[in-house]
Order: structure tokens, then C-alpha cells, then sequence
């Protein structure tokens, strides 16, 4: 099963026209990103993925738009060879929905482009810097049997890795991407190598370690080669040949699968993972049809092969749903005969308590999509959409080319594995609101039942007994402030993508106000909901950079609650205007009369669409809504530096 | 697999690899005659040769190759 991974098994093979559809995208008007990210959705080999990336080039270079790819500059500092990296790594990025650019210094340049502050990679400004090094780049010696002296060369190492982190940071800012290390083949000993200190085994196990912990506690961002290489077999990863003859650090064989993950996690980096997993359910979450095969008749039971792929599955989803993703159905049955299992049978993992939407009808399966999209308010390009049948799957790519389709093999045994190799829903951080997000999305359901029983929206509103709580930024709600600013694409004025460190200096910066928001209410804790970025403008005025806010809790006045919020801090400061940018994009029409509902004055307009808005902050009284108000941690205002 | 053979599949791969649908090889082309023949790119071929047809070339039999007709004897030699 390695040609799982080596052959990038969850996508779709590589058409015959794939060569003429390259070709003809020159000619092609207007913006060419979803052409090129269609064409990178295929299975695409190392010499198609170089073609790809010259395409991409000349249509930079002739000044082509890529929307609605999203820009991102990438510098990659290695020890070896990168010139088929590259090459794969822009490719793989369009597939993921990202327009990378690749800075790429001299051979073996890490630690003089790292630690020289105006070296061609922290003077280019990169949004991040990939350490694509492997273990010859670092400085180890064995220490055979000396506990101490292993454990002092995997400090030195580590050391000298956060060097080159404090060199990038100080340099340019850019987020750190660091690989771990895929260790050798070649044994001394034998087994002992992993147990006796100071092996290469054992120093590499070591390093790997304890690079992950300080990469997590330092907001840097991991990739782990050495789990992909562990994956497919260190034997196939490291090919010795191609080391002596050009100094490719691993095969060639897996590069269009290291360039799918490192492109998986920047894109995981701007916020573009996937949030929904929707499931068919005949031979997809069961074995056989329950429409024919009635509730005695599916396979789903311990103890029967076919039986255990499904559950396999469904445990899968569950595990999922337990990190954040949200689960929903879509099934051709009807309704009934589809909750029967779900219902009734002893053996099923998954219950209809776990499904945000269930949609079971004879519409076809694009139209129950869209539906679920709508029904969840998150866009088509949250989704994954799982089913065997690939009749079903070639008509969802083809009508909805956004929403994620993997390829599966025929037998149901690989279905889980091949889900989890396409990395649909990697992620960078972990956020204590992950843990309940999928939960979120189903007390909505029930507000919104609630809604219609009590009437009107205020009595309703009322009924919620919400609290609200404000938060100027701190280091507790970093991840997730983060999390927002990058994931946020409807309630969002400007759409500015931030970084951690970018963030933390938001956080540091006693000129910037900034606001965290949290919303409980009777069904639970909403989590964080809302963000708010204000920078000092002229002389007395706050330019709002940023004002985002969770759709989960759209129609509740929070908007107004952040607004009084604003005000309060703005007069305590000494500001007397607030002035907002809508930026538009094509996700966030929901707010383009979002400042003139709070009762802003519209001041311009472009033609882009670009609106400015400003408030006098004072006699400003906007509208409150029935809820709690808790404000802690901010600092005095006398005590602030004056704007 | 005769010599036919392998020059259309052969054609095919440096199709592939320079990205060019034009190239017609000859037995005595040598990489001065195609552009964008460097050496990382001779490396790409490499590989794909390996990977079409199936074989394992070392680092001194690529090194060696002077010409595309001392490609297919090797690749005649190997299948």
C-alpha cells in the first residue's frame, strides 16, 4: 500500500487532455487560479508537476491574476538539492489553493540566509520559512553509551535549530516551518541502536522530540517528515544513490507527496484546511444498501471483515468529529429507512446525535451539498464528501469542483487509511474550542427550533441569558485568535490574514487595541467568537484593521455588543472617531452594510467595492442587545500610552 | 522490445521532461542540441527512464552516456 501514498492515491489519475489544458491556459482571459488549481488536482507525477509550476511562473511573470488562489512566499533554506522541490511544492500548493512563491537561496546557505539580517531570505519578507534540512545538517557526533553526552548533542542541535528561529524572527518576523528528521537505515548495532544513548537512532528519536515540543510551545510550525518517511518505509525514503549523485535528500519517488503535505500545511497555515466531513451511507458508513438489504441484512458487526472496514469508518469520523469536524450525511434513501440504523442497530458507532445535517432524499447529491453548505453557513470549500460510488463522486467534482472528493479503492479495508492520507483536515494548532466546535454547529439546530417556539427574535435573544465577555488579546487566546483571523471568511471586513508572531506583536503593542470575545449562553460556551484589531490612525482616530466575528453566532446582536465595547475603550483613550474598511471578497457579502446597520457614515466607496465608513465616537449609543457583560484584563486607560 | 520501441517511448519521456512536443530524437543527439538539457534536467530524465521502463541505472553508467544512442544500449541491455 505504499503506492497509497507514493501515487497519491486520493486523487484523481491524470487525464489524457491534461497536457492540452496546460497548454492552452496562456490564452485563457481573465484570472487562470481555479484552471490552474483544477489542473492540480490530479494525481500529477514529478515531470507534470514541474510543467505545472512553469505554467504558474509565466503567468506570474506576465503579471496574470491567480485569484482566487491566495498569495503566499514561501523561502525554503535546505542542505541538499531543492530544484525538484521547488517545482513540486508551487504546484502542490494550487491544489491546496494557494499561489506559492518560493524563495529560493543559494545550496546550503541555511545558516547564513537565517542569521544575516539581510540575507535574500529575511530581506524578501517571506510569510515563512521552511527548514527543509535533514539529519546530515546537523552538527552530531555518536556518544556511544554516554547518556550525557547523547543528551548534550541533542541540546546542540536543538540549540542550533533555535538559532536559525531567532535569526529568521529577528530578521524578517516569518513564521518557522521545521521538519523533523527522518532517521538513517543503516544500523550499528541492531536493535540496540534505539535503546543505547547515543546511536544516531537514538540522538535523531531524541531531537525529534523534543523539536516537536518546542515547536508547539513556540507557535512555529512542525512538518513531520519523519512520520511520512515511516509511513512509506525508510528503505524507499532514503535513496543513497541519489544523495551521492546530486544530493537529493530522499527519494524522487515521494516528492509529489512531500510537496502535497508541506503544501497541505501552509494552507493549513492561511486557514484553508476543510471543517466538514459529509458521508453516504450504502457501503460507504455500512456494508450493503439498507433500502434492499433491510437492518438484519447491512454488514456493519465485529467479527466480519466487511463489517469491520465500515466500522473503521465510522470510528474515523467520530475521531474526527472529536477534533472539530463537523459531520453531516448524504444519502440517496429515504429518510426514514436512512435513520434506521442509526436508530436501531446495536452495532453502529456513529448516532444521529453526532450528524449536524442529515440529508437523505433522492435529490442528487450536489444539490444535498449545497444544501448542507447553506444549512451550516460554511462555504462549499469546507467540505469533503465521502462515497464509494464513483458515479456519485465524478458528478460532485464536476458540479462543485470546490468540495473535496477522494478517490477510493475497491475494497472498503482502505476506505479509513485513504481518507486520513489526503490530509483534508490538517492542522497547525490545537484550540480547546476544536474540542466542542462539531457540538456547536448542532446546538444551532436546536436555537434555532427554540427560535421558532418562542416567536420573536428579542423574547428569544432574551431567552438565551448569553453572556459576553471582552478580552483586550493575551497569550491564553492566541491559538485561537489566530485560528479566527485565518479561518474567517463571511463575517469578515477586511479579511487581513495574520500570523502568531504577527499577532503577538498586536498583543505587545500598547498603541493597537485589541478585543477578544466570548459568548456563553444556556446550551454552553460558544467559545471565542469575535475579534477586533484598532491601530492607531490620524491624530485621534482608530482605523478598525480588523472585525471578525463567528457565524455560528450571526443574529444575536454581538456585533452591537463589540461595537458598545469599541466605544467605551475608544472614549477611555482619548479617540474621537472610529473609522472601518469593507473589504470586499467573494465570501464576505454578508457584511457589506455591516458598518451601516451599526450606524456608521458611509465617507467613500471604490470601485473595487472598497467602502470606508466613520463614527464619532462621541453621543455614539449603538443598540444593546439582553445579555451579560464581563471586561477583564484590560489595562487602565491612564495608565496607557497616549495615542 | 526492439529499437523502435524504445525511441517512441523514449520520445514520449523527453516529450514529457523538457516540455516540448516537438523534439525529435535522433541516436546521435547530444544535450547541447536540446535546450534546457542541464545537468539537474538530465537527472529528471534519468528518473524517468528508470521509472518507464522499469530499471536502475548507477551513478557512473549516467555519467558515461555521451549520446541517446548510448542511452538505448544501455536501456536494451537492461530489459
Amino acid at each position: 500500500m505504499k503506492s497509497l501514498y507514493s501515487e497519491l492515491g486520493w486523487l484523481p489519475r491524470v487525464p489524457q487532455e491534461f497536457s492540452s489544458r496546460l497548454k492552452a491556459l496562456p490564452s485563457a482571459d481573465g484570472p487562470v487560479g481555479d484552471q490552474i488549481q483544477a489542473l492540480a488536482s490530479y494525481a500529477l507525477d514529478l515531470n507534470q508537476l514541474t510543467k505545472l509550476a512553469k505554467a504558474i511562473g509565466k503567468a506570474r511573470g506576465e503579471d496574470r491574476s491567480l485569484a482566487p488562489l491566495t498569495p503566499f512566499r514561501l523561502a525554503v533554506l535546505s542542505n541538499s538539492t531543492i530544484d525538484f522541490i521547488v517545482p513540486a511544492l508551487v504546484a502542490s500548493a494550487a491544489r491546496h489553493g494557494i499561489a506559492l512563491e518560493v524563495i529560493q537561496p543559494s545550496y546550503d546557505q541555511v545558516a547564513q540566509e537565517a542569521l544575516t539580517p539581510d540575507s535574500k531570505v529575511n530581506s524578501s519578507k517571506p510569510d515563512a520559512v521552511l527548514f527543509a534540512i535533514d539529519y546530515r545538517a546537523l552538527p552530531l557526533r555518536l556518544t556511544l553509551g554516554d547518556g550525557d553526552a547523547a543528551a548534550a548533542g541533542v541540546q546542540g542541535a536543538i540549540g542550533y535549530l533555535q538559532a536559525l528561529r531567532d535569526g529568521v524572527k529577528a530578521g524578517s518576523n516569518a513564521v518557522c516551518m521545521f521538519q523533523t528528521f527522518a532517521p538513517p537505515v543503516e544500523s550499528l548495532f541492531g536493535s540496540l541502536d534505539r535503546a543505547l544513548p547515543g546511536t544516531l537512532r537514538n540522538l535523531i528519536e531524541g531531537i525529534n522530540r523534543v523539536l516537536a515540543e518546542f515547536v508547539i510551545d513556540s507557535g512555529d510550525v512542525l512538518v513531520d517528515v519523519a512520520a511520512l518517511a515511516e509511513t512509506v518505509g525508510l528503505a524507499d525514503w532514503h535513496n543513497t544513490s541519489l544523495w551521492n549523485l546530486g544530493k537529493f535528500s530522499f527519494s524522487d519517488e515521494f516528492l509529489p507527496l512531500y510537496g502535497d503535505h508541506v503544501a497541505r500545511t501552509v494552507a493549513a497555515i492561511r486557514g484553508k484546511s476543510r471543517k466538514v466531513l459529509i458521508l453516504d451511507l450504502d457501503n460507504t458508513v455500512w456494508g450493503g444498501v439498507i433500502g434492499d438489504d433491510g437492518l438484519e441484512g447491512i454488514q456493519i458487526a465485529q467479527g466480519d471483515a466487511r463489517g469491520e472496514a465500515h466500522l473503521a469508518v465510522q470510528r474515523m469520523a467520530l475521531e474526527l468529529r472529536q477534533r472539530g469536524i463537523v459531520l453531516a450525511v448524504s444519502s440517496k434513501n429515504a429518510d426514514e429507512v436512512a435513520r434506521e440504523p442509526f436508530e436501531k442497530h446495536s452495532e453502529m458507532l456513529l448516532k444521529l446525535d453526532h450528524i449536524a445535517v442529515f440529508q437523505a432524499n433522492w435529490n442528487d447529491k450536489a444539490t444535498n451539498i449545497r444544501a448542507i453548505a447553506e444549512e451550516l453557513s460554511l462555504g462549499l470549500d469546507a467540505m469533503v464528501f465521502l462515497d464509494d460510488n464513483p458515479v456519485e463522486r465524478g458528478l460532485v467534482r464536476k458540479l462543485l469542483p470546490q468540495v473535496a472528493v477522494p478517490e477510493l479503492p475497491e475494497d472498503a479495508a482502505w476506505y479509513a487509511r485513504t481518507l486520513a492520507a489526503a490530509g483534508y483536515f490538517e492542522a497547525i494548532a490545537f484550540a480547546n474550542e476544536d474540542l466542542k466546535r462539531a457540538g456547536f454547529y448542532q446546538d444551532n439546530a436546536k436555537r434555532a427550533s427554540l427560535q421558532k417556539q418562542v416567536g420573536g427574535v428579542d423574547a428569544y435573544l432574551a431567552s438565551l441569558d448569553m453572556t459576553i465577555t471582552f478580552q483586550p488579546f493575551d497569550a491564553t487566546g492566541r491559538a485561537r485568535i489566530v485560528q479566527l483571523i485565518n479561518k474567517s471568511n463571511q463575517y469578515n471586513l477586511t479579511t487581513r490574514r495574520y500570523t502568531d508572531p504577527e499577532v503577538a506583536e498586536a498583543e505587545n503593542d500598547p498603541e493597537v487595541f485589541t478585543l477578544q470575545v466570548r459568548l456563553a449562553d444556556i446550551f454552553g460556551d460558544n467559545g471565542m467568537i469575535s475579534v477586533v484589531i484598532c491601530r492607531p490612525g490620524e491624530s485621534g482616530v482608530w482605523e478598525i484593521d480588523t472585525w471578525l466575528m463567528s457565524c455560528r453566532v450571526l443574529g444575536r446582536k454581538v456585533e452591537h455588543m463589540v461595537l458598545g465595547a469599541m466605544l467605551e475603550h475608544a472614549r477611555a483613550a482619548g479617540v474621537h472617531t472610529l473609522a472601518g474598511t469593507y473589504r470586499p471578497t467573494d465570501r464576505n457579502k454578508l457584511v457589506v452594510d455591516h458598518y451601516g446597520r451599526l450606524g456608521f457614515t458611509k465617507v467613500s466607496e471604490a470601485e473595487s467595492g472598497l467602502t470606508r465608513w466613520e463614527m464619532q465616537v462621541e453621543g455614539a449609543e449603538p443598540e444593546s442587545a439582553p445579555m451579560n457583560v464581563v471586561s477583564q484584563g484590560f489595562t487602565p486607560a491612564k495608565e496607557r500610552v497616549p495615542a | 522490445m526492439n529499437e523502435e520501441e524504445i525511441y517512441a517511448r523514449l520520445a514520449k519521456i523527453f516529450e514529457d521532461v523538457f516540455d516540448e512536443e516537438s523534439i525529435k530524437i535522433t541516436p546521435e543527439m547530444t544535450a547541447k542540441d536540446v535546450d534546457g538539457w542541464d545537468s539537474l534536467t538530465h537527472i529528471r530524465l534519468m528518473l524517468s527512464v528508470e521509472k518507464a521502463f522499469r530499471i536502475k541505472f548507477t551513478a557512473s553508467e549516467i555519467g558515461k552516456l555521451e549520446n541517446v544512442g548510448d542511452l538505448v544500449k544501455l536501456i536494451k541491455a537492461r530489459i
